[in-house]
């Protein structure tokens, strides 16, 4: 893992009422990043002592861009940045997704994302060259939805219906009639619960990156930890720390 | 002229310990060590402080474990630990490969588990042993026996009686009168003490309309309880002889001078590890920065300099 003391902010735009997309200058984990992995941001007012995971939504050129919702002070603080001022982070965090098993083993892949868990499946997708089928879940405004590779088919889901399938991801691959070999999902915990129950119900493979409230975002506090079936290696129980043992899980290893 | 280019001498000696200066890491902050390497030269450390460690493996808490506040953060993580048997063999062998200090910290649910911790780390490669008897996330164990001096006594004495390193007690703020704790341990025969451990604190989600931690309280640590920390350092220092190892809310060298100037011997980096993950060298050079400026030669010449 790298520390990246000033990172220069390349731009930092509004997508929607509370949706950015930031973009920083760093070839270090640029080049290392995988998708699913994040970074920490440390916000430069020190009274904010924990960082803000991140997940990196695309990793090219020598520039990582992160697409994160304000949801109180310190992201606000974070969303009033601009092009120019700099940033401590510290990244590529966790396993990400093993996408050379995945292009190996897998011939339809359907990828899901609800709100803030879209973001990296745009790398994901980018990396993928086999069938990929990818369903956004919003609650109404879109973000995202255009800047996936023409390979990979979209489909939208939105509470409100003003946009693609009224409903959520569930009802949008219904809807598809798609039936993937293996699903790669980052969202809220209901929708991770509904496609883990459909994934067990029908065999199909399926990695979750899973999102827990975390600490020093490095893997020494055992904040974020998640249940597992088996006791894992490093605590000896079965609590799988989210930041570095995964965000990415098998969902056969989770309780 | 001289004088200023002079290196100032950062060493200290606590219980017969030696280290090369006075900053260590608040246990349960830094694991022990291996998520850091990449950020510090743990060799540049005055002593690493490992997180509590029982005999066997335990579970901690459930999720949400954390929290941030103003200035702080809640934890109550619930001393989760791979056990004695794991940390034997993996933990201590990485602490050795370094040139610094290694503190075990042990944490126990009775005097006896307290007790075969203790034995087990006599017989292994680490320096000194600090006692958690301050943890404020586990019902069992921990707080229990750092609230009544009468307990913190016993387990002290207890864990002297089989202990071949330098015990040091780590003491609870949660307490009516810290220095009487200090004076109890000390009459038990603990070789230093540590404080502060963290506050007991709260936070409410109001969407949620409950508690924010799935605990429900949990230890407040970072810069938001500093100048309760000092204030207990410092009245500390005034009832007892044996070294204190100060610590609450440390973020930068001048934090740090402060718990010195207080009383304390040495310092411990606790939440500030989360913010700034090269914190600790950042705040060793800064002392010596101030030493140089203050035209200090030895560390030792400030501790307890306002007492």
């Amino acid at each position: 893992m790298k520390y990246n003391k000033n990172t220069k902010i390349i731009s930092n735009t509004q997508l929607t009422e509370d949706i950015y997309d930031l973009r920083l200058e760093c070839p270090g984990i640029a080049s290392e990043a995988k998708p699913g992995q994040f970074v920490n941001i440390y916000l430069n007012d020190s009274a904010y002592m924990l960082p803000r995971p991140i997940s990196i939504c695309e990793a090219d050129d020598g520039v990582i861009r992160l697409v994160y919702r304000v949801v109180g002070s310190g992201t606000g603080q974070l969303s009033r940045m601009k092009q120019g001022e700099a940033l401590d982070i510290t990244g590529p965090v966790g396993n990400g997704y093993d996408t050379d098993l995945i292009n190996k083993t897998y011939s339809n892949v359907a990828l899901f994302g609800g709100g803030v868990g879209i973001p990296p499946m745009v790398e994901l997708s980018k990396r993928l060259n086999v069938k990929t089928d990818v369903f956004l879940g919003y609650r109404d405004v879109l973000f995202l939805d255009k800047d996936f590779p023409a390979s990979a088919s979209v489909y939208i889901s939105t509470e409100d219906g003003s946009t693609g399938t009224k409903g959520n991801v569930m009802d949008a691959l219904e809807e598809s009639g798609v039936i993937p070999d293996c699903i790669c999902a980052c969202g809220p915990g209901p929708m991770i619960r509904a496609i883990r129950n459909y994934a067990k119900e029908k065999g199909i493979k399926a990695f979750f990156s899973l999102e827990e409230r975390m600490a020093c975002g490095v893997g020494a506090c055992l904040a974020c930890v998640c249940k597992t079936k088996e006791t894992d290696e490093h605590s000896q129980v079965k609590n799988a720390r989210v930041c570095v043992d995964g965000p990415v899980f098998d969902a056969e290893i989770l309780a | 002229m001289s004088e200023n280019k002079t290196k100032p001498d950062l060493n200290i000696e606590i219980a017969g310990i030696k280290w090369k200066n006075p900053v260590t890491v608040a246990s349960g902050t830094f694991g022990s060590g291996m998520e850091y390497e990449d950020f510090v030269d743990l060799n540049k450390l005055g002593a690493i402080t490992t997180k509590g460690v029982a005999t066997y493996p335990w579970e901690g808490n459930d999720t949400i474990r954390v929290t941030e506040t103003a200035s702080g953060m809640l934890n109550a993580i619930g001393l989760q630990n791979p056990g004695l048997d794991t940390f034997t063999k993996r933990d201590i062998p990485f602490l050795n490969r370094f040139d610094t200090v290694k503190i075990v910290n042990v944490v126990g649910k009775s005097i006896e588990e307290y007790v075969s911790a203790v034995e087990i780390l006599s017989e292994q490669p680490v320096d000194m042993l600090e006692i958690n008897i301050s943890c404020p996330n586990v019902k069992e164990g921990g707080i229990a026996f750092g609230q009544d001096p009468r307990a913190a006594a016993e387990v002290t004495e207890a864990v002297k009686k089989v202990s071949s390193k330098p015990v040091i007690m780590k003491l609870s703020p949660n307490v009516t009168s810290i220095s009487e704790m200090a004076k109890a341990v000390e009459a038990a025969g603990a070789d230093a003490v540590s404080l502060i451990n963290t506050l007991t604190g709260m936070k409410i989600d109001i969407n949620r309309k409950a508690f924010t931690l799935a605990n429900k309280t949990g230890g407040l640590s970072g810069p938001a309880i500093k100048p309760v920390a000092v204030r207990m350092v410092y009245e500390t220092a005034q009832v007892v002889n044996i070294p204190i190892i100060g610590m609450g809310g440390i973020a930068c060298a001048e934090d740090a001078i402060e718990f010195l100037l207080a009383g304390a011997s040495a310092v411990s980096v606790g939440t500030a590890n989360f913010r700034n993950p090269g914190v600790t060298l950042e705040i060793i050079e800064g002392i010596e920065d101030y030493m140089q400026q203050q035209g200090v030669h030895s560390i030792n010449e400030i501790v307890g300099a306002v007492l």
